[in-house]
C-alpha cells in the first residue's frame, strides 16, 4: 500500500510540476510587458535599435513617451543587430505564439507585406484621420506605404540609402580629387586608393554587400530603370542588369576584409584606414555623434559624404515605422506610442539622434544641420527609389533570395550565375 | 489487483515521461515530415500533399550542395580533432602526472561553457584582420612571426577553422570518457601482456585500444549528432552569412527570412536522417550487445 501511495504522490508531482512550469512560462510573459512594480502599465517596443546613434534616438523618444504618458512604462524589447537581421526572426516566432509585441519597428513598404497578407496587423487608417496624418506626410510616401488603401505603420523617419561615405585625408593622399561622380571614376579613385596600401572600399557582413549591389544598380541604371525592376514581369536578364552586375563585380574586388557589421567598416572610413564605405545614413549619427554613442568625429575633415557615384539626383529611401499588432496586450499603451512616433516633437527629438530626416513635412528645420540639412534639401527635390535591403522594394523572402544570390555571389564570383539567380528570384517573388 | 501492484506504480513513474516524449519528439518529428511533403512555402496557404518533392527540389540548389559542403567539413574536422586531442590528453593524464584532478577539471571547463559564449569569443580570436589591423589570434601569430590566416572567412578551409572552437570545448569531454576508458582496463591484462615480452607502446596498440572500442564508438556518436546539428556556434561566430552556411543556418533561413515552412521541414527532416544515420546502428548495436550478455 505505501509503495502504491509513493508512486501514485511522484507521479501527482511531477505531473503538476510539469502544468506549472506551463503556466509559469506563460504568466511570465504575460506579466513582463503589462506591469510593474509600480503599478504602472508597461508598453512593450520592439525594435533593432541598439547600436549607437540609433540607440540615443530612442531613449530620445522614450523620454517624451513617458512625459506625456505618466499611466505608462517604456518596456524596452530592442534586438540588436544591423538592418534588423536577427530582430525579424524572433519577432516571427512572437507573432507565431500568438504573443506580440505592443507595437514593433518594421522598414515601412514591401517588407510590412507578409505580415500584411497574414493578417498580424491592425489597420491604422483610422488613427491617421484622427491625427490628420495625411496632411503631414508627403502625399508620395503615404501613397507608397498604402495597401489596397489602408495603411498599417506610422513612419518615423526617412533614410537614404545611397550615400558614399569617404575620408577626404586619404582621398588627399591618394591623388583622387573629390567625391567621384560616376561608377568609372569611382572604379578610378578605388585603384588609386589600392595603390596606396589602404583599403578601397570596407565592407561588412554580407548583408552590406547587398546594400552595394542596390546602390550599384541604380547608379549603373538609373533611378526609372531601377523602380522598374520591382514591377511584376521585369526583366532581369536585360544586358543593363548585366553591365551594372559586372560593376557590382568590379567594385567588390576592392573590397576590404568583411568586418562583423557595419559599424566596424564605417569606423574603418573614420580612422582613415579605408578610403570609401557605401552605407545608409544612419552612420552619420555614428560618425558624428559623441564618444559615449557615436566616433566624435569632425564632418568634411574626418569623414564627408556624397551620393553614391551615378545616383545623383535620386533619394533612395527607406523609412523605420511603428505598428499595431493584432492581439497586443497593451493597445491603449502602443497607440499612445504611434502617437508620440507620429508627432511633430517626437520625430524631431528622434531623428537628429539617429541621423535620419522626419517623415512629417512640418518639421524644424534648423535641428537638422549638417549632413541632415543636405539630407531634407534632396529629399524634397530628388527623385526616389525604393531600398532593396531594407524592405521597401522588395518583400522578405525576395529580399532572402537577392541575399543568398549575393552571398554565393561573394565566394564564386561568378556574374552570370548572380544575374539568372536574381532572375529567378524576381520570377518567384514579384506580384 | 495483486498482479497490477507489481507493475502499474512503475507505469505511473514513467508515464508523465512518455507523454511528454511521444507529443514533444515524436509528434513533433511526424508533424515536421507532415509539413515537408506539402507545398505549404507560404504561412498562410493551406498546403497540398505533394509526396517527397521537396526532398528532391532542394538539390536543385547552389546553397544546398554548399550548406551540405560545409556540414562535412566541419564534421570530419570536429570529430577527428576532438577524438584525437581528447585521447591524446587522456593518454598524458592516465601516466598519473601530479595534479591530475585539477589538470582534467582545466579540461572538462570548456564543457560548461555554451556554444554561443565560445563562438563570441572565437569570433573575436579568430578575426581575418592581418599584420597592422591583426586582433585575437592573428595578432599573436604577427607577434611570433607565424602566417597569419582568414579563418572562418577563407573560402575554401572556413569550416575547418570553425570547427577549431568546437574542438577547444568538446575534447575535455573526450578525454573524460577515453580516461574512463583507460582505468577500466584491468591491471592484469597490461602486465601479462607486460610479462610476454610486450613493449610499452604494445600494450596500448594490442590491449589497451581495442578494449576502448566500445568508448570511441560512443564519442563518435557524441560528436557526430552535435556536429551535424550545429547551428549556435556557427550563428555566434558569424551570422547567417553564406560563406559559413550549414544546413540549420538554412534552415532557419528558410523559415524566418523566406517564410517558407516546407522548404525549413524538409532541412529538418534532413538533418534528423543524418543524425540518425549515425545513432540507428549506434542503437541497434547496444541492444545487440545487452542481449548477448
Amino acid at each position: 500500500m505505501r509503495r502504491w501511495l509513493v508512486a501514485a504522490s511522484i507521479t501527482m508531482v511531477s505531473v503538476l510540476g510539469l502544468a506549472a512550469c506551463g503556466g509559469g512560462g506563460g504568466e511570465q510573459t504575460a506579466q513582463s510587458p503589462s506591469a510593474d512594480s509600480g503599478g504602472k502599465q508597461q508598453v512593450e517596443v520592439f525594435s533593432w535599435w541598439t547600436g549607437p546613434g540609433e540607440a540615443d534616438g530612442l531613449a530620445a523618444m522614450r523620454k517624451i513617451f513617458e512625459e506625456k504618458n505618466p499611466t505608462y512604462t517604456f518596456f524596452d524589447a530592442a534586438v540588436a543587430g544591423g538592418s534588423g537581421d536577427k530582430a525579424k526572426a524572433l519577432l516571427q516566432s512572437k507573432l507565431q505564439a500568438g504573443t506580440p509585441p505592443d507595437t514593433f519597428q518594421g522598414h515601412a513598404g514591401a517588407e510590412l507585406q507578409g505580415y500584411i497578407k497574414a493578417g498580424n496587423l491592425e489597420d491604422l487608417t483610422a488613427l491617421y484621420d484622427e491625427l490628420k496624418l495625411k496632411e503631414v506626410f508627403p502625399e508620395q510616401l503615404v501613397e507608397q506605404i498604402s495597401v489596397e488603401g489602408k495603411i498599417y505603420s506610422v513612419p518615423v523617419n526617412i533614410h537614404r540609402s545611397n550615400v558614399l561615405w569617404f575620408n577626404p585625408g586619404v582621398l588627399k593622399e591618394a591623388g583622387v580629387a573629390g567625391a567621384p561622380k560616376t561608377i568609372d571614376e569611382f572604379v578610378a579613385a578605388l585603384e588609386k586608393v589600392k595603390a596606396k596600401g589602404k583599403i578601397p572600399l570596407s565592407i561588412g557582413a554580407e548583408w552590406t554587400a547587398t546594400h552595394v549591389l542596390e546602390n550599384v544598380l541604380l547608379g549603373s541604371m538609373g533611378a526609372d530603370a531601377y523602380n522598374a525592376l520591382f514591377k511584376p514581369g521585369a526583366d532581369w536578364n536585360s544586358p543593363q542588369v548585366t553591365t551594372a552586375l559586372q560593376n557590382f563585380a568590379k567594385i567588390m574586388e576592392y573590397a576590404g576584409d568583411p568586418q562583423d557589421d557595419w559599424q566596424p567598416a564605417a569606423k574603418q572610413v573614420a580612422d582613415g584606414e579605408a578610403a570609401f564605405n557605401i552605407m545608409g545614413d544612419w552612420a552619420y549619427g555614428y560618425f558624428h555623434n559623441p564618444p559615449e554613442g557615436g566616433l566624435g568625429k569632425k564632418s568634411k575633415t574626418d569623414f564627408d559624404w556624397a551620393p553614391v557615384p551615378g545616383t545623383e539626383g535620386t533619394y533612395m529611401w527607406l523609412s523605420d515605422s511603428f505598428t499595431l499588432p493584432k492581439g497586443a496586450k497593451n493597445r491603449e499603451g502602443a497607440e499612445a506610442w504611434l502617437k508620440v512616433a507620429a508627432s511633430k516633437e517626437g520625430q524631431d527629438a528622434f531623428n537628429p539622434l539617429k541621423g535620419s530626416i522626419p517623415a512629417r513635412k512640418d518639421a524644424d528645420e534648423s535641428l537638422y544641420t549638417d549632413y541632415l540639412a543636405d539630407a531634407l534639401k534632396d529629399w524634397s527635390s530628388n527623385k526616389l527609389a525604393g531600398s532593396i535591403q531594407h524592405g521597401v522594394a522588395v518583400n522578405q523572402p525576395w529580399l532572402a533570395a537577392i541575399n543568398e544570390q549575393v552571398g554565393l555571389f561573394l565566394g564564386t564570383k561568378d556574374v552570370k550565375a548572380l544575374q539568372q539567380g536574381l532572375a529567378d528570384a524576381a520570377t518567384a517573388n514579384a506580384q | 489487483m495483486r498482479r497490477a501492484r507489481t507493475w502499474l506504480p512503475g507505469l505511473l513513474l514513467v508515464t508523465p515521461s512518455i507523454i511528454l516524449i511521444a507529443v514533444f519528439v515524436y509528434g513533433m518529428l511526424g508533424w515536421n515530415f507532415r509539413l515537408a511533403m506539402t507545398d505549404k512555402h507560404d504561412e498562410v496557404s493551406e498546403g497540398e500533399f505533394v509526396g517527397l518533392q521537396n526532398f528532391i527540389d532542394i538539390w536543385d540548389q547552389p546553397r544546398w550542395h554548399l550548406s551540405v559542403q560545409h556540414a562535412i567539413v566541419f564534421t570530419v574536422v570536429f570529430v577527428l580533432g576532438a577524438l584525437v586531442l581528447g585521447w591524446l590528453l587522456a593518454f598524458l593524464m592516465e601516466k598519473g602526472i601530479r595534479g591530475e584532478g585539477t589538470f582534467r577539471a582545466i579540461y572538462l571547463f570548456p564543457m560548461a561553457i555554451s556554444f554561443v559564449a565560445t563562438g563570441i569569443v572565437w569570433r573575436w580570436l579568430m578575426n581575418s584582420g592581418t599584420d597592422e589591423r591583426a586582433v585575437g589570434l592573428n595578432r599573436l601569430f604577427d607577434t611570433l612571426g607565424l602566417p597569419q590566416w582568414q579563418w572562418f572567412r577563407d573560402p575554401d578551409w572556413g569550416m575547418a577553422a570553425m570547427a577549431l572552437p568546437a574542438v577547444w570545448q568538446m575534447s575535455g569531454y573526450v578525454m573524460a570518457l577515453f580516461l574512463a576508458g583507460f582505468r577500466g582496463v584491468p591491471e592484469e591484462l597490461r602486465e601479462a601482456a607486460r610479462v610476454d615480452g610486450c613493449n610499452e607502446w604494445g600494450v596500448y596498440r594490442h590491449v589497451v585500444l581495442p578494449l576502448l572500442r566500445p568508448v570511441t564508438l560512443s564519442a563518435l556518436i557524441i560528436l557526430g549528432h552535435i556536429s551535424l546539428k550545429v547551428f549556435d556556434l556557427i550563428v555566434a561566430v558569424s551570422g547567417k552569412q553564406i560563406i559559413t552556411d550549414v544546413p540549420a543556418v538554412f534552415m532557419w533561413v528558410a523559415v524566418f527570412d523566406s517564410h517558407d515552412p516546407a522548404k525549413g521541414a524538409t532541412i529538418a527532416s534532413y538533418i534528423v536522417l543524418s543524425v540518425a544515420i549515425f545513432v540507428i546502428p549506434y542503437l541497434i548495436w547496444s541492444v545487440r550487445k545487452e542481449r548477448r550478455q
